[in-house]
């Protein structure tokens, strides 16, 4: 798993790259909570662009980081996800915790 | 049924292990010329299936983790997944969305994804023998495949 992040006007935005499995969820949830401790973000969003691979793990590790960014006072959303993982957010109906937004064509 | 082609894997329950037989899985999978959101859904479904040999038939040990894929007549794809592990004692509500007895790091929803993405599941187990995954999905032959 690759992050790399970007941040502007109290906005982090993460981007994950590789494949997000049982495998890769402890690692990627532990690197994410520090970069939240790091950067104290207002809002955080999750780019899912470069994520060629997302399975359930997925979804936990996505709801783990939503509880910890509202109870930061922030909101935190999905940004432009990849094929196979849009289908395993769709199929398990998280948009209804965390929107998912498309921002590029 | 007559089997057309076949695979068996025999792979100890390490998680590095879930990326090779997703991917194996896929590998097999293309010779039905599937679309790639088909390989995806068979990814995915046999992710879902590996990770819960891992974390919940085997929860503190090392154990075998059995694949077999087969090829049916007119593009059927058979997967099963078996693990010789504790078992499932309710499969019913092991099988709602998300139940875990997995904690936090689990969402809960690795069987329903599985049902979601294969056209068929079927789930045998007995507590303290192991449990049995076999999935099915009908990979269509189309003349615009991708």
């Amino acid at each position: 798993m690759t992050i790399s992040t970007s941040f502007k006007s109290g906005r982090l935005t993460v981007f994950l790259a590789g494949e997000l499995d049982h495998h890769e969820a402890r690692e990627t949830l532990r690197s994410l909570e520090g970069l939240l401790d790091e950067y104290l973000p207002r809002d955080c969003a999750l780019d899912l662009s470069g994520l060629s691979f997302m399975d359930s793990s997925g979804i936990a590790l996505i709801v783990r980081l939503s509880r910890r960014v509202s109870e930061m006072g922030g909101r935190l959303w999905i940004e432009n996800p990849a094929r196979q993982p849009s289908r395993v957010l769709d199929a398990s109906g998280i948009d209804r915790l965390v929107p998912v937004a498309i921002t590029k064509l | 049924m007559k089997t057309e082609n076949y695979i068996q894997l025999d792979f100890p329950s390490r998680s590095s292990n879930e990326a090779f037989a997703r991917t194996a899985a896929a590998a097999f999978a293309a010779q039905l010329d599937p679309t790639l959101e088909e390989l995806g859904d068979i990814k995915t479904a046999v992710s879902e299936a590996v990770t819960n040999c891992i974390v919940h038939a085997y929860p503190d040990h090392i154990g075998r983790i059995h694949m077999r894929l087969r090829i049916l007549p007119e593009g059927e794809l058979e997967i099963q997944i078996r693990d010789w592990g504790q078992g499932i004692a309710d499969v019913e509500q092991a099988m709602q969305p998300l139940f875990t007895t997995g904690g936090e790091e689990r969402s809960g929803m690795g069987f329903s994804i599985m049902t979601s993405f294969m056209d068929r599941i079927r789930v045998r187990s007995t507590p303290g023998k192991g449990t049995t995954v076999l999935l099915r999905r009908h990979i269509k032959p189309r003349p615009d495949r991708r």
